[in-house]
């Protein structure tokens, strides 16, 4: 029997970036897939990052990880959303050539050194005394392993639902995956059913891309990775058209034969990701919805319709697309589908992202009920890092919610549980103007440089960024101007007497490093990516500020763990429904417990209070 | 570690007690102590003087000890004020605290878990928690019950639904700002709402009576024609010749009045000038301010005598009740509420009993409102605060006014319930159509 210190199940964002991460760490690692081909598949849209998504993708890049530097491999359309308004809210996206977007990651995960992959569908795992030791395919072969991560996709159970026609199925064409749903309950999981969907795809070259409007990339497209120097590929346009009055009476006329309204399907889908039957059912009186056209590569003349995923019946979803301007003769390569998995209720996880019933067993991915790329890969990330880890005897690794996206969204999925599919918004983020795609790295690659998760090649560029960060910074806190002085440099301040920095003055609208550099010309040696870093910082100064009294309130909290077999049957004075909560969350830290709907302060204190006093009396 | 918020509470048991004491935790506990004693006791002995912000007219008399961090219980700077534990007194004495910027009442626990945070626990204040959890269910449940029917839970319900609205749609423009349906330009809708919303809660703020109305008192006031026993009633209740009494009409020209303490309870009773048509110019002005004062009361009591000629009431508004006088003169005609007679005291100790039970019910637990109303206070003045900071701050961008406006509902969520992203997204998604 083959022996792993972690096995990673599963190849697309979350256990890719798993694998990578295990691997990193030095544990001796397998990656076991149903097809090696179809590592780094995007099922859905062929496009990485945006409001929020972009956030995860650069902390995962500022860990070392693999989604940012394979997209900026298969980027061919990259953008800064929001890029009129302030840092804390700016996403980068890019639109990615699926084939080269796959080509990529599997190089990458080829390269990773202490990874195998293997091809096979998983069966079962193994277990002693209750925890994990391995795990058997389908086809007999048995593996034993420290740790095993899951990540399922939509595999789990899969079932493809277009019209009324079922199959099962994992993706469009490839099969589900059965035995593990079996192996989960009989550990005692309750597996809830999600839903999520995905349009019709088009042959771009049946489209009547004259009459359409194009949408361009940014003029400078600025890359994922801190590791990218120059983006290899041509950059592309898509197309926007939008639904007529024709397209919604098609909708409406074959609402009936729909998996979702015509009854077939019960599970639920996210809010933020509606079906064009339901766009057409709750904003029916919209004149027409928008969609993009987005090229799936630089060869490939299937185009990804964005904005009409739908459950119609093959006949249906053609004629509904005649009816869309630029669309009138359009072939449909493949039907659009809406597809239901199994999950688990995340709050079976711990911060770590291992399962608490069973030790050894890490989940990432949709089987969390979350959707999106990004989550996956993020979440991937920290459970691979944290199995490789656990293999290691080491003490698991948290991100805090002041600290990251990453730890926000992990946060939210094991405190809260999930009632759709949980995708990532800057508005999650409480600590947002901390929490910036420009600071990802200073954020995160420290720990990762703790902890041994970060190649030498980034470590090298971060270490040079932060010395020039280093002195830049003493240098616009060193220069000073009184308000007179300041003034006759034609700059607005108050007449207070105060001395004010470089940096103070940044603060002040208009007021940027070039300008600045007129009065000390010393500070033009400082680079663009350094000014912008330290203009944004001296902007946000005064939020900055404040937030981080609460931060500090964050980072204590959090680092005070609450033991996990801690008994709260016996602390006197809690109410039978905290009791409960506390009992079936199990929080791992005061942090969390004190984001536990109804669990007050003096809960938390007592709690506290008596962990201590055990502490204590064990001497 | 260091926090910049000073906190307060009452932290002995619940009132009326003999003694109750007031614990103050946190960097401005030094001024308090000047504010509230005028000077610095030595630490950590107890010095008696008069107590309260007003040096001519304090709250009460009491001790006052210091003791500076990190020697106290939370380790911080901290002073408690042990003062006589009335009702009204307690009330006058949070009340004042609440006036001080940068002090806000404790949560349940958190002298605990500042004593905790500072390394200065005491283990055996975590049995004591215990008790306190309870208490704070209880006392969480009352308010709730109290609340569920009441006028400013629908106001603060209302405020909440509307911040959300606010909320929502700006955090739409950040994040579906993509998004066709999502126009970019409702910002200037949501400052127009942000604007209303913070003149309301100002206005409330301006409006409410700080404490004021609990340290002087529920108001009953005494109206009747003149001999119909007023005076005399006054002076039962009192028991001690508080007004001249005499059976010449119109005798009592201007408004007397005695300070009760009914069930606990400061209860002001106004005797009042009869009231009658003909009627000298000096009468004439106690008969006016009679009606007045009457308007403002929270109860009246309308006295009718046999021997006198029977009136319809003339005040609205106030709870009145019909109250028979000297009932050992002649049986009362028509419907009356209470039969009293001062000369044999037939019907006194009801009445009385019947004062004290309805300023219970109308007051409801002083200390309760009191802190209650602190925190809303305090809640509502931060939520202000912040929304005029994202209002007026035009020239940041709107990731910044975003945050004034988190800050806001954080502010505002402590009295209604939190203001979570949850809510943001569910009027989000109602309201537009998001998602490719």
């Amino acid at each position: 029997m083959l022996k792993y210190d972690v096995i990673i199940v599963g190849g697309g964002h979350a256990g890719t970036e798993a694998a990578a991460a295990s691997a990193r760490m030095g544990a001796v690692t397998a990656l076991i897939t149903h097809r090696r081909d179809t590592i780094g598949a995007m099922s859905c849209n062929p496009a990485i990052g945006g409001l929020g998504k972009g956030h995860l993708v650069r902390e995962i890049d500022g860990l070392d990880g693999l989604m940012g530097r394979v997209a900026d491999e298969g980027g061919i359309q990259f953008r800064m959303l929001n890029q009129r308004k302030g840092p804390a809210v700016r996403g980068p996206r890019a639109q990615a050539d699926r084939k080269l977007y796959a080509a990529a990651m599997q190089r990458a995960i080829a390269q990773t050194a202490n990874l195998t992959v293997i091809e096979g569908e998983v069966d079962d795992l193994t277990l002693e005394s209750g925890v994990v030791s391995g795990l058997v395919l389908v086809d007999g072969r048995a593996f034993s392993c420290g740790a095993v991560v899951l990540t399922t996709g939509t595999f789990l159970r899969g079932l493809i639902h277009i019209g009324e026609k079922r199959t099962p199925a994992g993706r469009m064409g490839e099969g589900p995956a059965l035995g593990l749903s079996g192996t989960l309950e009989r550990a005692g999981f309750a597996l809830g059913r999600l839903k999520t969907g995905t349009p019709p795809r088009l042959d771009g070259t049946t489209i009547d891309w004259a009459s359409i409007e194009m949408q361009p990339g940014d003029d400078e497209p600025v890359p994922f990775s801190a590791l990218t120097k120059v983006l290899p590929n041509r950059q592309i346009s898509c197309g926007i058209t939008r639904t007529t009055e024709a397209t919604h009476q098609v909708i409406r006329d074959n609402l009936h034969r729909s998996a979702m309204y015509g009854g077939f399907i019960d599970s639920r889908g996210p809010r933020y990701c509606p079906s064009i039957e339901d766009k057409i059912v709750r904003f029916g009186d919209r004149d027409g919805h928008q969609i993009f056209l987005e090229p799936e590569g630089l060869d490939d003349s299937t185009v990804y319709p964005n904005g009409i995923s739908t459950s119609l019946p093959e006949d249906a979803q053609l004629d509904l697309l005649k009816t869309i301007p630029g669309l009138e003769r359009v072939r449909m390569v493949r039907p659009g589908y809406a597809i239901e998995y199994d999950h688990i209720d995340p709050r079976e996880l711990t911060p770590s992202l291992e399962t608490k019933r069973l030790p050894g067993l890490f989940l990432a991915g949709q089987i969390n009920g979350t959707t999106g790329y990004e989550e996956a890969a993020g979440q991937g990330l920290v459970a691979g890092l944290n199995a490789a880890l656990k293999v290691a005897g080491s003490e698991p690794v948290s991100i805090s919610r002041s600290q990251g996206y990453l730890g926000v969204m992990i946060d939210d999925l094991i405190t809260r549980g999930i009632t759709e599919p949980y995708r990532m918004f800057t508005s999650r983020a409480e600590y947002r103007l901390t929490l910036r795609c420009d600071n990802a790295d200073q954020r995160l690659t420290p720990l990762g440089l703790s902890l041994g998760l970060v190649g030498s090649e980034r470590a090298a560029i971060f270490g040079d960024k932060m010395q020039r960060l280093d002195v830049a910074r003493a240098q616009v806190g060193a220069l000073t101007l009184s308000p007179t002085e300041a003034i006759r440099h034609g700059l607005q301040v108050n007449r207070d007497g105060i001395r004010r920095s470089a940096f103070d003055l940044l603060a002040y609208p208009e007021v940027t490093i070039g300008r600045l550099a007129d009065i000390w010309p010393e500070l033009s040696q400082i680079s663009p990516d350094i000014s912008e870093q330290i203009e944004i910082d001296a902007k946000y100064a005064v939020y900055l500020d404040r937030q981080s009294v609460d931060i500090a309130a964050v980072r204590r909290d959090d680092g005070l763990k609450i033991p996990s077999d801690f008994d709260y049957a016996t602390l006197s004075g809690l109410s039978n429904e905290m009791r409960h909560k506390l009992e079936m969350i199990r929080p791992a830290t005061i942090g969390q417990a004190s984001r536990i709907e109804g669990v007050t302060p003096a809960a938390l204190t007592l709690v506290l209070g008596t962990i201590r006093r055990e502490q204590r009396r064990a001497g | 570690m260091p926090t910049d918020e000073t906190i307060y509470a009452l932290s002995s048991g619940a009132l009326p007690a003999g003694v109750a004491v007031i614990r103050v935790s946190g960097p401005k506990a030094a001024d308090v102590c000047r504010l509230f004693f005028g000077r610095f006791p030595s630490p950590r002995v107890a010095a008696y003087g008069a107590i309260g912000p007003d040096r001519g007219d304090p709250i009460d008399r009491g001790l006052v000890v210091w003791f500076p961090g990190p020697a106290s219980f939370t380790g911080e700077d901290s002073v408690e004020f042990h003062l006589h534990g009335g009702r009204a007194v307690v009330a006058a004495f949070l009340a004042a605290c609440a006036e001080i910027p940068g002090l806000r009442p404790a949560e349940a626990g958190e002298f605990t878990r500042r004593a905790f945070d500072n390394n200065r626990l005491d283990l055996t204040a975590v049995e004591g928690l215990a008790d306190l959890i309870s208490a704070e269910t209880e006392a969480q449940r009352r308010l709730a019950l109290r609340q569920s029917d009441g006028a400013i839970y629908e106001i603060l319900d209302g405020w909440r639904t509307r911040l959300i609205r606010c909320r929502a749609l700006i955090e739409a423009d950040l994040d579906f700002a993509d998004e066709e349906d999502v126009p970019g330009s409702v910002a200037d809708q949501v400052w127009s709402m942000c604007g209303d919303l913070a003149e309301e809660m100002q206005q409330h703020l301006s409006s409410a009576d700080r404490g004021e109305r609990l340290r002087s008192g529920f108001e009953v006031i005494l109206l009747g024609a003149p001999n119909a026993g007023k005076s005399s009633l006054l002076n039962a209740l009192a028991r001690r010749p508080a007004a001249i009494v005499t059976p010449e009409a119109g005798t009592t020209r201007d408004l007397i009045e005695v300070r009760l303490d009914l069930k606990g309870y400061p209860v002001t009773i106004i005797d009042t000038a009869g009231l009658r048509d003909a009627a000298g110019m000096i009468e004439a002005e106690g008969i006016a301010r009679a009606r007045n004062r009457a308007a403002q009361a929270d109860l009246i009591l309308w006295l009718e005598a046999p021997d006198i000629e029977r009136r319809a009431i003339e005040i609205d508004g106030a709870t009145v009740w019909r109250i028979a006088t000297k009932v050992d003169l002649a049986k009362p005609t028509g419907e009356v509420d209470h039969r009293i007679s001062t000369t044999t005291g037939e019907g006194l100790s009801a009445l009385e009993d019947a004062i004290g039970s309805h300023v219970a019910n109308h007051i409801g637990d002083i200390e309760d409102i009191v802190i209650t109303r602190a925190r809303h206070q305090d809640g509502l003045a931060k939520c202000v605060r912040h929304l005029r900071a994202a209002i007026t701050n035009q020239a940041a961008g709107l990731e910044l006014r975003a945050e004034d406006l988190r800050s806001a509902a954080d502010a505002l969520g402590r009295l209604t319930g939190k203001i979570d992203v949850e809510d943001l997204l569910d009027v989000i998604f109602r309201d537009f159509c998001i998602g490719k």
